[in-house]
């Protein structure tokens, strides 16, 4: 079985990411593997296990991405490959699809490429889904539990209503949930075996594709109002009183 | 501005922030609603109801379950044969994947939750959050057409009016696709704690309602189980309502009250919602670390002290046992459910 897990280099969740002078910065906060993307590395390795094979890394981003590769390795991936090209700046979620899709080809192909559900970052979560359209594979999205079996794939997606169970024949892409299980932490053997491997890093040229156009595009950094953590109590002459209260405040927040 | 609203929905039941879509293509111009499935009829009557100016619907067997790729190429279809500006749909996990591969098939970009959006001279900008919410990005998509979900209750709803009528135009399907739906388990915990939106939390609180008898023959263990269920059933009633997920403090868990999947923190899991909301649980350092990231935290507890109450954006003193029930009936109201 040949698997790849698809991964990006993000900012830390508890940096303090900031808009300066129309760029985004985060700081000296440290620069880690998307935390989505270790349940597709997960994922990758399970299927590994149980059904043999090899499981590769594959990462679009600068030199510095090739410390979230390490991890993935790490964790116990086979190879990594790195994705860099000074024309790659400013990618939207197609162009990324695009050259994934590429570098897939180029990998030689196969058998389930393993995605996060979304990034720190952009959050759209629709690259997967935009890479499957391309290579023409079937979609399995936010995916919690897989089974193989032969050549068919059996999974179970976890939607808002509840689950809805599939299947398709491979090869497949899939996105993973944290259902999946928790991320294995790096061992010590595979921390050494990590800090020695060779990481090959494909240009556009090496793809043979050439830089894709940036249809969307960001106007606009806008930094939110900060809300200082102070808790407001809500108080009332009954308990319908505060629930009413309380709903409406929860309402206005629009998490809902 | 010609605009397409998906109005998602599953098995019939449909995600309101489409009619929030549909209320949005209003302002901009001529709304078209568009609706897949098989015997959808009370949602074509339901999408005039809500303004729509013209109402196109696949209804086809092989359409009856949602599949990413035959949703998405007859919703491809129907946009290069009709030539929309605007496609909007709302943010589910069905509509990323959809227009997601719409944006592929088209040409074009995707702009994914928007919390706002606006016609800047000639160009559509939207407004979205990035980097978990800490940042908010405008954007703009420069293909056509371009294609957006908005983010439930970003926007107003518009008002159902009965009086609105009109007959629906039957579009073509095209259903194939790779996938083969299997069926669905519709469970009350199906979405797990780390995947959902909403959590609605207990601890070692929930056991302690003084005002239950618990049934004769149980020894003080029992009868505390016991109690801590009825509590539960409270927290999951909310949890239910806001279509979220039932979570469990550490205490309640090694007290016997529920199961260990349903452990938040250190040594269960650490989750993300939008929603946190914590009743009957103190606030230990290895539960706070598992939840602090939430979007929103509410904490409910008797005690003024309790150190959940510094993570918490709003609180309530008192007891869960009144204003969890209360809470439930509220956004039963609130929610129209």
């Amino acid at each position: 079985m040949k698997i790849i897990a698809c991964i990006k280099q993000v900012p830390d969740s508890e940096a303090k990411v900031k808009a300066e002078n129309g760029q985004v910065t985060w700081g000296d906060a440290p620069l880690v593997i998307n935390p989505f993307d270790e349940y597709a590395v997960e994922g990758a390795l399970q299927q590994k296990e149980a059904l043999g094979g090899t499981v590769t890394a594959l990462c679009i981003g600068p030199e510095s991405a090739r410390e979230a590769l390490k991890h993935a390795l790490a964790m116990g991936a086979d190879e990594a490959v790195l994705v860099s090209d000074a024309a790659l700046g400013a990618l939207d979620t197609v162009g990324a699809a695009r050259v994934l899709a590429a570098a897939i080809n180029k990998i030689g192909g196969a058998d389930m490429v393993m995605f996060g559900r979304q990034t720190l970052d952009d959050g759209s979560g629709v690259t997967a889904a935009q890479t499957a359209r391309l290579l023409g594979w079937p979609m399995l999205g936010l995916v919690g539990h897989i089974k193989v079996e032969d050549r068919n794939v059996q999974v179970s997606r976890v939607i808002e209503e509840g689950r809805q169970n599939v299947s398709a024949k491979l090869p497949a892409v899939l996105s993973l949930v944290q259902s999946i299980g928790e991320p294995r932490y790096p061992s010590f053997m595979g921390i050494r075996k990590a800090s020695k491997a060779e990481i090959p890093v494909w240009s556009l040229n090496d793809l043979g594709v050439g830089a894709p156009a940036s249809i969307v595009t960001r106007a606009e950094l806008i930094t939110p109002p900060s809300r200082e953590v102070t808790c407001e109590i809500i108080a009332g002459e009954s308990p319908a009183e505060i629930a009413d209260k309380l709903a409406d405040k929860i309402l206005a927040e629009k998490v809902l | 501005m010609k605009t397409f609203v998906y109005i998602d929905h599953f098995k019939g039941q449909v995600q309101p922030a489409s009619w929030e879509a549909l209320g949005v293509a209003k302002s901009l111009g001529e709304a078209s609603a568009v609706i897949f499935g098989s015997g959808v009829d009370a949602l074509a009557k339901a999408a005039f109801e809500f303004g729509a100016d013209e109402v196109l619907v696949a209804d086809d067997a092989a359409l009856t379950d949602y599949r990413a790729e035959a949703y998405a190429s007859t919703l491809s279809a129907l946009a290069s044969a009709r030539t929309p500006d605007l496609i909007l749909l709302p943010t589910t996990t069905r509509t990323r994947e959809m227009a997601a591969m719409a944006a592929v098939d088209l040409n074009t970009g995707v702009l994914i939750d928007l919390t706002g959006l606006a016609l800047e001279g000639d160009k559509l900008v939207a407004t979205r959050p990035i980097y978990e919410g800490k940042l908010y990005e405008k954007a703009v998509c420069s293909g056509k057409p371009v294609i957006a979900t908005l983010r439930g209750r970003a926007f107003p709803r518009p008002a159902q009016d009965a009086s609105r009528s009109g007959s629906a135009a039957k579009i073509e399907a095209k259903a194939e696709s790779p996938v083969t739906v299997e069926g669905y388990d519709v469970a009350e915990q199906a979405v797990s704690v780390a995947d959902a939106g909403v959590v609605v939390s207990g601890g070692r609180g929930i056991s302690n309602n003084p005002s239950l008898t618990p049934p004769a023959g149980m020894d003080e263990k029992q009868a505390e189980v016991w109690r801590a269920q009825q509590g539960f059933a409270l927290v999951t009633d909310l949890a239910n309502v806001l279509g979220g997920a039932v979570g469990a403090s550490r205490a309640a868990v090694d007290g016997g009250y529920i199961p260990y999947s349903h452990q938040v923190g250190q040594t269960g899991k650490v989750i993300t919602p939008d929603l946190y909301i914590a009743c009957g649980i103190s606030g230990a350092i290895q539960h706070l670390v598992g939840m602090r990231n939430a979007k929103l935290i509410v904490a409910i507890n008797k005690d003024a002290e309790a150190p959940i109450f510094k993570q918490a954006h709003y609180g309530v003193v008192g007891d869960l046992f009144q204003i969890v029930p209360a809470l439930t009936e509220a956004f039963k109201k609130k929610l129209g459910k």
